[in-house]
């Protein structure tokens, strides 16, 4: 069962320190919203998590076992069970829709091409992109590309899916798509942790809510309390503001 | 085998080394005033002028950047005295060299100009500026800003450049070289310490040229 | 002069010389060929070798990044002679060719390497990012995701470098190589003008270089339109 604990952690660019502290966790079929103005360190959480960059202090806890970010191994066993969806979509522009869902079960997990194909042609069915398995990611709109992102992550067969802002990058009228999506695989019982501005979304599929501020988590609660009833004013201030919009 | 490095013995010959390292120092900055020049006309003769003017620069560019440099200078040392031209080997390397950074930097200029952006004159026109002082104020900066870092680089490569001197004769570092090298025989350490010359010679002009550059001209240029 | 350039003209152009130019040019464009396509292996390793952040690559970066820095700074006459003595003294019978094409193969991986490092620069840090969290190891990424989409880049420099040296190869007459400049002085050597003989030559170095720079041109042109970038 998949269960994610993040105990203090601390993370810093260069001399920038970045995430100051934190501790959140997320259990199994449970989704973890993160919201904060910009710069509080949200993206960064999922960043650390990947491996992407490495914490200065703190402690990762994938399902009770705790990940050494300076071990090559445990950077390969945590890679293995999350998967992250970035904002700018990152899909490999060199590969074909099918392609960008296939490569990593196949190379580099070394699945077995016919199998990981079936499974790839319905993750990009139930995403709505079975007509474009060998479209290029250029000649896809955003919302598109972001599904095959979706469905790339989704391939991997993780454990625990990561968000990174999604629809940040999206036009407006790509954004429903695309939390369709994620919708839906709330209702499945995917383990998420999701970063957005999409307050009215995150408020609907997530069972926690972290409201984040210079690197620190202000307030956690359930998305009831965050959103109705804030005990922090940095958080009212925040939600006021948003809601307002 | 069994050879033993003695720098010790090409040592005494430093001082006649660092003698032929100015020598090169000098033809390279010669050759590269006299091809600025060139480059000069050159790339305006190629934004400006008629399509008679443009297409004779455009020979004299195209020749001279698809021939090798030495070949170009074998002609005029051998050849020109066929008919009379007789020059001496350092002026011959002078001549080609300018003639050959004349081409090349012609091609780099003229590229340079046309990164004037129509909006910047248009811009300067709307501001009220007089054409002396669109030239002055927003052609020239731009233009110097954007032709700098290549012009520097082309500078360094025609340091290396003048090594092709020696074949003539002309006692710059690599002539030098080879001089101390049939003295002495100690080749490797020879070659090896005019190697290091160059290095530091190049080191230093790319570090000096990028200093000028972001301080006079916010170029963006690595210093190391 | 004109009389007796078309007075040597028959002789100059006999069969044997024909022949003789000819080899001679081969041997120009091999001479860059050679020391290029190894170049490139090289100094694709060179590059390889300076993605790594670990501690235990620092002693390889720093050779290759000496390596690529310094080989660019040492006159290619220069690194002629080292090459040429170097081998002397080992005592291995190499022809002249050979020697000659390792000089070139040192002074290609530097400034190949250089051009490959900016290609694997041009490709957005998404794309290593994205390979990264999937578990790629650095060279799947290199091998799946950025050469596939930095050769685009890579290629134009890469072949203008190759263009660009045919011409410095003339250099390689000065330790003995049977190339295109040394054929000339044995031609002049032989008597003929030096008007004829390096006039000739001058000709035959364009008409190797123009039709591959403008090749260049067009290749260069070509990878910029492709898509799938």
């Amino acid at each position: 069962m998949p269960r994610l604990d993040i105990v203090d952690l601390k993370a810093a660019y260069g001399s920038l320190t970045v995430l100051d502290g934190i501790t959140v966790s997320v259990g199994s079929g449970k989704v973890l919203g993160l919201i904060g103005p910009s710069g509080s360190g949200k993206s960064t959480i999922l960043r650390v998590l990947v491996g992407l960059l490495k914490p200065a202090a703190g402690r990762v806890l994938l399902d009770d076992v705790e990940v050494r970010y300076s071990n090559a191994g445990d950077v390969k066993r945590v890679r293995d069970q999350l998967a992250i969806v970035f904002q700018q979509y990152n899909l490999f522009q060199n590969m074909n829709v099918l392609d960008n869902v296939t490569i990593a079960p196949v190379k580099i997990r070394g699945r077995s091409r016919g199998e990981v194909e079936q499974d790839a042609r319905e993750l990009l069915a139930k995403v709505g992109l079975a007509d474009k398995l060998k479209s290029y990611p250029d000649e896809l709109s955003g919302g598109q590309q972001q599904r095959v992102a979706i469905a790339r992550a989704l391939a991997l067969k993780p454990e625990i899916l990561l968000l990174d802002e999604i629809t940040a990058a999206l036009d407006p009228e790509l954004v429903s798509e695309v939390l369709d999506t994620i919708r839906v695989l709330a209702s499945e019982g995917m383990t998420m942790l999701i970063v957005s501005h999409e307050m009215g979304f995150i408020r609907e599929v997530s069972s926690k809510v972290a409201f984040m501020a210079d690197g620190k988590v202000v307030e956690m609660g359930a998305p009831a309390q965050i959103f109705d009833a804030p005990s922090e004013e940095r958080t009212r201030d925040f939600v006021s503001k948003i809601l307002r919009h | 085998m069994s050879y033993t490095l003695q720098y010790g013995q090409i040592w005494p010959y430093l001082p006649f080394l660092l003698d032929g390292a100015l020598l090169s120092l000098q033809i390279a900055f010669l050759a590269f005033c006299g091809g600025l020049f060139i480059g000069t006309l050159g790339a305006a003769g190629k934004t400006f002028g008629g399509p008679i003017v443009k297409r004779l620069i455009n020979v004299y560019v195209v020749f001279l950047t698809n021939t090798p440099q030495l070949v170009q200078i074998y002609f005029l040392y051998f050849a020109l005295p066929d008919v009379g031209i007789l020059l001496s080997s350092y002026v011959a390397v002078l001549i080609g060299m300018t003639l050959n950074a004349g081409a090349y930097l012609t091609e780099i200029q003229r590229a340079g100009f046309e990164s004037v952006r129509q909006t910047e004159m248009e811009a300067a026109e709307t501001l009220g500026f007089s054409r002396a002082q669109q030239i002055r104020y927003v052609i020239m900066p731009h233009v110097a800003r954007v032709l700098f870092p290549p012009l520097s680089n082309h500078y360094i490569l025609m340091t290396l450049g003048t090594s092709m001197a020696a074949i003539f004769g002309v006692e710059e570092l690599t002539g030098r070289a080879f001089n101390v090298n049939a003295e002495t025989f100690r080749s490797i350490e020879v070659f090896s310490v005019t190697a290091l010359m160059y290095i530091v010679i190049t080191v230093a002009a790319t570090a000096i040229l990028a200093v000028i550059g972001r301080v006079l001209l916010r170029a963006r240029m690595r210093i190391i | 002069m004109l009389d007796r350039l078309i007075e040597e003209a028959p002789q100059f152009f006999s069969y044997y010389n024909v022949i003789f130019l000819g080899k001679a040019m081969l041997a120009t464009i091999g001479l860059s060929a050679v020391g290029c396509l190894t170049g490139i292996i090289a100094g694709l390793a060179l590059a390889l070798v300076r993605l790594p952040t670990g501690v235990l690559w620092w002693p390889a970066k720093v050779i290759a990044v000496l390596f690529t820095e310094l080989f660019r700074r040492i006159p290619f006459l220069v690194t002629l002679m080292l090459v040429f003595f170097a081998f002397q003294l080992t005592g291995l019978d190499l022809s002249l060719f050979v020697v000659a094409c390792i000089a070139v193969f040192f002074i290609a991986t530097a400034f190949l390497s250089e051009i490959i490092r900016a290609g694997f620069e041009a490709v957005h840090r998404n794309q290593w990012d994205a390979a990264a969290a999937m578990n790629f190891s650095l060279l799947e990424t290199v091998r799946y995701v950025v050469l596939p989409q930095a050769w685009r880049i890579i290629l134009p420099p890469a072949f203008g470098f190759f263009v660009l040296f045919i011409k410095d190869t003339a250099l390689a007459s000065q330790i003995g190589v049977v190339e295109l400049t040394y054929a000339g002085r044995v031609l002049n050597n032989k008597g003929f003008s030096a008007a004829l003989v390096f006039g000739t030559m001058l000709v035959l170095y364009f008409a190797i270089s123009y039709p591959l720079a403008r090749l260049g041109v067009r290749l260069e042109a070509r990878l910029a339109k492709a898509r799938h970038r």
